[in-house]
């Protein structure tokens, strides 16, 4: 079985034939693998050089210090916490459920935490970490590192966290920061502001948290960072500083905010205190209260409930969104305004009978007093608060005149403090009684107006503006919470300088006339003699009482046979020291009654407080005795 | 030099073709620099790969001793051992990743396609050399049932990448035999046909693969991704590379199966345009050698052979490279003598081995 000699040479030259085929074929193919390989490593560099660095290079924001909020004497309210977090990486999970039943083993996982990392879950959009839990315990850090091996994908990190040290204290001025929701992304947005935000993950929802968020949310720094595939950082490569936010210090006096709440006793109510020179809010106080350090990180949506389904309203910002019929308070405004258009002179007196009767109609108006005060002018119906005098006065003046005089004390304007939220009050006149209600105005609306009831509506806010424009004879500073911005960087210092909102000017006679009424009231006789008794000081002050629900003809109010909602709110507006006004207020105690009983004695704590630095404790307790 | 260790060398180096030898050191000096950046410079992995590497060699010496008649001896009984084990893995295999390839004997699994790699094309030449002095259509009828056998069992494990080499292996005897090329074309014509068909009995994940290729983007977190961050790796390498354990893709994990399948990517993100076509050279180079050395081999059972096995390495970094550079399908091919681990080095050291054997045994008769 031998190929003879020809047979050989014919099969290997066909052989070595189809070897040098093949060798072609071999050097074609890697000279086709070698200009893929030139187009991609060198016309296409850029492109994968770009895609690999991005790969590779992420930007990690890092959180500035948001700015601290201080009150005037430098009582810090809101700083930032270091906060341990427990924090996941969904792109490093396969299985999310049973990571978070291990690590439910080792930190303790309350059904609202869970409740709030879906939420997150659901919101998140990249590959980011998602936080499962923050404010660990020093027990909880140290089970998680001690099991940290068994959890892949779990990292533990510490944030800063706003937090408010005073508790429930201020609360309503502060407001509160919250984590960055959807809505406040899409806002955001619509400002062009997203980059300012990068690497922030809270935002001030309210109060002067979220009035002066630009100054305290400070400017994230930022690492370039190497990372791998995972998104995990291998080694920084640049960095650069985050700039913390602003240091706001705020004009309130924290120490008579707390007087001022401690005052209340667990009531319902405002304080609203002015500093009438400057505008300087010196206390704004909202009772009852909430803790802002519960929506720092969330608020668990039971909390939520509760505050926002209770009866007594803690969240609403009472001073600025309680609007209340002002009462006998504004028997002041309208005294001054009978002087100043001429309607009454402070001799003229009229006789109390008990009740006011319009010409031509049957319909009594009631006096508080049944029995009538008399014969009373115009300084003795303010000291013992006599309706049947305004009713007529009203009627005389007429309510465009009482609307008119009453927009020069802000009635019915909202005073344009520095936090969101305020309501504007209610100064009635025809036409917006046309607009309102298609409906013309009735004589009888103006004798309700006279006494401040009927439609007009004011907040304590507005009150205590008004006080404090009678305080400081016409000039209108407007109330402001913040006093200065401190930068931290520059140490520059920027004040926010007590302006003018308006000047109003009076008769210096009629104005003195008014205010030694006013102190009349505080005195021996005067409705808040008792809250008034012992003072170094003179006050110049004006109860109060807001109807809850009407009375009916001929029927008696008592406060004992009335439920607690419905019974009247007690009002009581101030300033002192009556001749070199320091502080001008408002108090409102909701269903408290007596403004003279229950209000002044809030607002004499207070002002013994901020005129002598008199802690209260040994003063005498509000009796019941006085009315009015 | 100790005129004993000159002997002793020479002992060594007497069966062995030293160009070959040179092209096969320089390549594997490569493999290795680049094996250990891309094993994140961890010692005991690249020295694992160092032992791979000395097992190979000696596997590669020991065959070279060996004379082409007696290796064509083992063919039948490589050939029937070979079948008869991808008989019981598709009876009795393990599963891994949802292909049915590992058999377990007694404390250690085997992988049998890799022996078919080499027996199968043995097989054919074995047969066809036995028949060389009249040489018919009908001879190539068999010897293409002889491929077809170890092919389909391969095929159904599912391992299209094995089965494309053995296919390949098979083919290169049948080419070199003298297949006529009308019946190369005409196979072509009936592969291209039957396509559609071959599609329909495609898995999922090798249809997804395939329409990975003709567009990464699709998917390019998943069937994608592979193919995207090779790419990335290899474009950003530029002409010359960001420097030998300096590659971001690599190292910061971007680049999947790194050091086995994906190795020529961190190479080429490493050592740029430039060190890739020093590689490309290098395995043309070790080619044209077996080629070479094919074209002076003796019986037409060393020339088969010696033909198949050049071009079986040709094919092994052809379709590496160009999965890797996205002109090819992600087939689970390694880069010969880069990628890392041990069964594929031993199966190249066997190869070569032969080679060898068939370079010393040049121009020497074959007894029948």
């Amino acid at each position: 079985m031998k190929l003879t000699t020809r047979q050989e040479i014919t099969r290997n030259s066909q052989y070595q034939a189809r070897l040098q085929i093949a060798a072609v074929f071999i050097v074609v193919v890697f000279l086709v693998l070698i200009g893929r390989l030139t187009v991609l490593q060198t016309v296409q560099y850029d492109y994968y050089h770009t895609l690999a660095e991005s790969n590779r290079i992420s930007l990690v924001p890092s959180q500035p210090n948001r700015g601290l909020i201080t009150d005037r004497n430098g009582i810090v309210l809101a700083e930032n916490r270091a906060v341990y977090t427990v924090e996941i990486y969904p792109k490093e999970i396969d299985d999310l459920q049973a990571t978070l039943r291990n690590l439910g083993g080792v930190i303790d996982l309350s059904e609202s935490d869970r409740r709030r990392f879906d939420k997150r879950l659901r919101e998140s959009r990249n590959f980011d970490s998602i936080a499962v839990k923050s404010f660990l315990t020093d027990a909880e850090v140290a089970r998680f590192s001690a099991n940290k091996f068994r959890l892949k994908g779990v990292e533990l990190t510490t944030h800063l966290f706003r937090s408010y040290p005073m508790g429930t204290t201020a609360a309503h001025i502060l407001g509160h920061v919250g984590r960055i929701s959807p809505q406040d992304k899409a806002l955001l947005e619509s400002r062009g502001q997203t980059a300012a935000y990068r690497g922030i993950e809270s935002i001030g929802k309210d109060g002067v948290e979220k009035t002066y968020e630009t100054d305290l949310r400070g400017v994230a720094g930022y690492a370039q960072v190497e990372t791998d595939a995972a998104g995990r950082g291998v080694r920084t490569i640049a960095r650069k500083a985050s700039v913390p936010g602003n240091k706001l210090r705020l004009a309130v006096d924290i120490r008579l905010q707390k007087i001022g709440e401690e005052a209340f006793g667990g009531r319902r109510g405002a304080v609203v205190a002015i500093d009438p020179a400057t505008g300087d809010i010196l206390a704004l106080v909202s009772q009852p209260s909430f803790d802002p350090n519960a929506f720092v990180d969330g608020i668990d949506p039971a909390i939520w409930r509760e505050l926002n389904q209770s009866l007594d309203k803690p969240l609403t910002n009472r001073p600025l969104r309680g609007a209340y019929p002002p009462g006998s308070t504004i028997k002041p405004f309208m005294a001054l305004a009978a002087l100043e258009t001429g309607t009454r002179s402070p001799e003229r007196t009229i006789v109390d009978p008990g009740f006011y009767t319009l010409p031509g109609q049957g319909h009594q108006y009631r006096c508080w007093k049944t029995e009538g005060h008399g014969s009373v002018d115009l300084h003795r119906s303010v000291v013992v608060s006599c309706d049947t005098y305004y009713y007529g006065l009203a009627v005389e003046m007429g309510i465009e005149k009482t609307h008119d005089f009453l927009a020069r004390f802000n009635f019915g304007k909202a005073s344009g403090i520095d936090i969101e939220g305020e309501r504007s009050g209610l100064n009635p006149n025809e036409a917006w009684k046309r607009a309102r209600f298609k409906d013309k105005w009735y004589a009888g609306d103006t004798v309700s107006a006279g006494i401040g009831q009927g439609y007009v509506l004011a907040t304590p806010m507005q009150l205590a503006y008004a006080a404090a424009v009678l305080a400081n004879r016409g000039t209108a500073f407007r109330p402001h919470l913040a006093k200065e911005i401190v930068d931290l960087q520059s140490g520059k210092v920027r004040r926010i300088e007590p302006k003018p909102a308006y000047v109003t000017h009076f008769s210096d006679d009629n104005l003195d006339r008014v205010r030694e009424a006013m102190v009349g009231v505080t005195q021996p006789g005067g409705t808040a003699a008792q809250a008034a008794a012992g003072a170094p000081y003179r006050i110049a002050g004006k109860t109060g009482t807001a109807q809850v629900i009407g009375m009916k003809q001929g029927q008696k109010y008592k406060e004992s046979e009335v439920d607690e909602r419905h019974r009247d709110h007690a009002w009581f507006i101030a300033f002192a020291p009556a001749d070199d006004p320091k502080i001008a207020l408002a108090v409102l105690v909701e269903n408290g009654g007596h403004g003279g009983s229950v209000a002044a004695p809030i607002a004499r704590k207070m002002m013994d407080w901020w005129i002598l630095g008199k802690a209260p404790g040994a003063e005498p307790t509000a009796g019941e005795g006085a009315a009015h | 030099m100790n005129p004993q260790l000159l002997r002793f060398s020479r002992f060594l180096l007497r069966p062995l073709d030293p160009q070959l030898l040179s092209l096969l050191g320089v390549l594997s000096l490569i493999g290795l620099i680049t094996l250990y950046s891309a094993v994140d410079e961890s010692l005991p992995r690249w020295s694992a790969q160092v032992l791979n590497f000395g097992a190979a060699l000696l596997c590669m010496w020991l065959v070279a001793q060996v004379s082409p008649s007696r290796i064509a001896a083992l063919a039948v009984p490589l050939y029937l051992v070979g079948v008869l084990l991808l008989v019981a893995v598709a009876v009795n295999g393990e599963v891994v990743n949802g292909a049915r390839r590992w058999l377990h004997v007694g404390v250690t699994r085997i992988q049998p396609s890799e022996l078919v790699k080499l027996a199968t094309p043995m097989m054919i030449a074995w047969y066809l050399h036995r028949h060389q002095e009249d040489l018919r259509a009908h001879h190539f009828v068999v010897g293409t049932v002889l491929l077809a056998l170890p092919l389909g069992l391969v095929l159904r494990q599912p391992d299209l990448g094995t089965a494309m080499l053995i296919g390949a292996a098979g083919f290169y005897v049948l080419f070199l035999a003298g297949l006529r090329y009308r019946i190369i074309l005409l196979g072509l014509l009936g592969a291209l046909a039957s396509l559609p068909v071959l599609w329909s009995v495609m898995h999922d994940y090798q249809r997804k693969r395939i329409l990975t290729l003709l567009d990464p983007t699709e998917d390019p977190l998943g069937a994608g991704y592979h193919t995207i961050q090779a790419m990335i790796a290899v474009g950003s390498g530029g002409l010359t590379g960001k420097g030998w354990t300096n590659g971001t893709q690599s190292h910061l994990d971007f680049l999947p199966e790194r050091h086995t399948d994906f190795i020529f990517a961190v190479f080429a993100e490493e050592f740029g345009m430039v060190g890739a076509v020093v590689v490309i050279g290098l395995i043309i180079a070790i080619v044209l050698r077996g080629l070479r050395i094919a074209s002076n081999a003796s019986g037409l059972f060393s020339r088969l052979i010696a033909g198949s096995l050049s071009l079986s390495f040709f094919t092994y970094a052809a379709v590496n490279i160009g999965m890797v550079i996205g002109v090819l399908p992600v087939v689970g091919v390694p880069l010969p003598l880069i990628s890392y681990g041990g069964t594929s080095l031993v199966t190249m050291g066997l190869g070569f081995g032969v080679l060898m054997s068939i370079h010393r045994h040049r121009g020497m008769l074959v007894s029948h």
